[in-house]
């Protein structure tokens, strides 16, 4: 049976959705705006995170009215509650995106350090985790959404690596600090990116199955050794 | 008195003895004080209860659940045989026990039975007595005459139905001069003056207004402590307040019964999940 009420939720989810494409689109282009030196996609990319912050209040709005005003329930009150909690994750992983378009414009205007290959990894990594997240948003997939988890492994493994080889490149040519410095900081975002994708993808299964594995070490250690 | 273990339980126990076990922690697995069994009912030929099978526990509150017509009711009224009452209806199969004793065994009195497990109704329904009388009504059956005892039930019953403050002034005033919220906490407190194990309440709250409903909630929280307690409620949100258990009926069969946080925040079944979240039908 239909609820007069019922649309209220259908928006909700759609925002939710429509959250997460902007986030993974401010991820790529944030991404491409640095390895491309593109200091205009840059702008476009903090200029568009106030778009991610609209709908993060938005969500909220409508969550609270939500559970304010038709005392939500069971599966109901478990996706108003894990859609606060994933837009917030999704909010962070635009502000993390305007922080990695603000290096990109730094970076634009100086030779590159090396040639961009674990960064566009971790990058192609996090956006998967972010897509894969959201689809089981959509499809409640717990098997899909404990493979984020794990992979959540692989990013961190090369955020390792790149910390101890622009370590490294700092150590033998100081000329180098500042770049590698804010290399070491997008490597960190792009870690953080996935952070938040794995957040997701765990709510999605509280949202399934009412089953926290957060904090579940046993479900991580797979994935690339360091 | 204590534990009676199954083999001590003879079907000609009598039901009026007190029956109490010890109070156990909510970590604790918590005993079954009432076993229904494969339990089909009619009214006359329709058949209203399909192979009910459900155990309550002791000293916890319990919600029943369900669209009207459910049977949820008629199962309530099944535990202290209310419905022998009404004529045609007859369970046909199966059997409720509490605490080993069949209910509708040929040595069970029903009116012994109901002293145990007593009830109380959607409207209240005080009789037309002073305050006084209506709690002592049931003990002066039982032929209860010392004033100090009968004093003493009065004040003991007011207080546990948290009436005592609002008339220990005009005990000898009719029952009927309460508001409606009084009148119910009357009879809650009329209920327990005859110190039953269980209380049956069906929709105690669905003619009072939300002051009055919450006082009556505060006090199936305070009397959960010493009774076992059935509520059949038509309000989601009063199950979810005030149960432990909760227990989702349709046409006449048991469809989930589970702690009642779980029936709220993840039924198993798409059914109990359509009722709990408004959208059956």
């Amino acid at each position: 049976m239909k609820r007069y009420f019922d649309s209220e939720l259908e928006t909700f989810r759609s925002d939710l959705l429509r959250m997460g494409e902007v986030a993974v689109r401010q991820v790529r282009d944030a991404l491409q705006a640095l390895v491309t030196g593109d200091v205009k996609l840059a702008e476009r990319v903090i200029a568009a995170d106030d778009e991610l912050d609209d709908l993060e209040k938005a969500i909220d709005t409508e969550a609270i009215r939500y559970m304010n005003l038709r005392a939500p329930v069971a599966t109901e009150l478990r996706l108003v509650i894990v859609g606060m909690k994933a837009s917030h994750d999704l909010e962070r992983v635009g502000d993390e995106a305007t922080n990695i378009a603000k290096r990109a414009i730094r970076l634009a205007s100086e030779p590159p350090l090396k040639p961009y290959v674990d960064i566009p990894r971790m990058g192609t990594i996090s956006i998967e985790m972010l897509r894969a997240a959201l689809d089981c948003f959509i499809h409640a997939d717990k098997e899909k959404a404990i493979a984020v988890v794990k992979r959540d492994m692989e990013v961190d493994t090369i955020n390792r690596q790149l910390y101890r080889e622009l370590s490294s490149f700092m150590v033998e040519q100081p000329g180098t600090i500042t770049r590698a410095l804010e290399l070491m900081f997008i490597s960190k975002g792009l870690e953080r990116i996935a952070d938040h994708a794995t957040n997701i993808a765990e709510e999605t299964v509280f949202l399934s199955e009412a089953q926290d594995i957060r904090h579940e070490e046993s479900l991580k250690k797979t994935g690339l050794s360091s | 008195m204590e534990n009676t273990s199954p083999a001590a339980a003879a079907p000609t126990r009598s039901l009026a003895m007190p029956l109490r076990a010890t109070p156990k922690d909510d970590a604790e697995p918590v005993p079954t004080l009432i076993d229904v069994r494969n339990l089909d009912f009619y009214y006359g030929a329709k058949q209203a209860l399909f192979d009910i099978n459900i155990e309550i526990p002791d000293r916890r509150v319990t919600a029943f659940i369900g669209p009207s017509g459910c049977g949820k009711s008629t199962l309530l009224r099944c535990l202290n045989r209310m419905n022998d009452l009404i004529d045609g209806t007859a369970v046909k199969r199966g059997a409720i026990k509490i605490r080993d004793i069949d209910i509708y065994g040929p040595s069970v009195d029903p009116i012994e039975l109901r002293k145990r497990v007593g009830m109380v109704f959607q409207k209240s329904n005080p009789f037309p007595k002073s305050i006084y009388e209506n709690i002592i009504y049931g003990l002066r059956i039982q032929g209860v005459k010392s004033k100090t005892k009968l004093d003493e039930v009065v004040e003991k019953s007011l207080r546990g139905a948290a009436l005592w403050d609002e008339v220990k002034d005009r005990l000898h005033e009719s029952g009927l001069g309460l508001s409606g919220g009084q009148q119910q906490r009357l009879c809650i407190a009329r209920t327990i003056a005859v110190e039953p194990e269980v209380i049956l309440m069906d929709e105690p709250c669905s003619a009072l207004d939300p002051i009055a409903t919450a006082k009556v909630e505060e006090l199936i929280h305070e009397l959960k402590k010493q009774f076992t307690i059935i509520i059949v409620t038509h309000s989601m949100q009063q199950a979810a307040r005030c149960s432990d258990r909760t227990a989702f009926f349709y046409m006449g069969k048991l469809i989930e019964f589970d702690a009642t946080h779980n029936i709220f925040m993840n039924p198993k079944n798409p059914q109990t999940e359509a009722y709990v979240s408004g959208r059956f039908g």
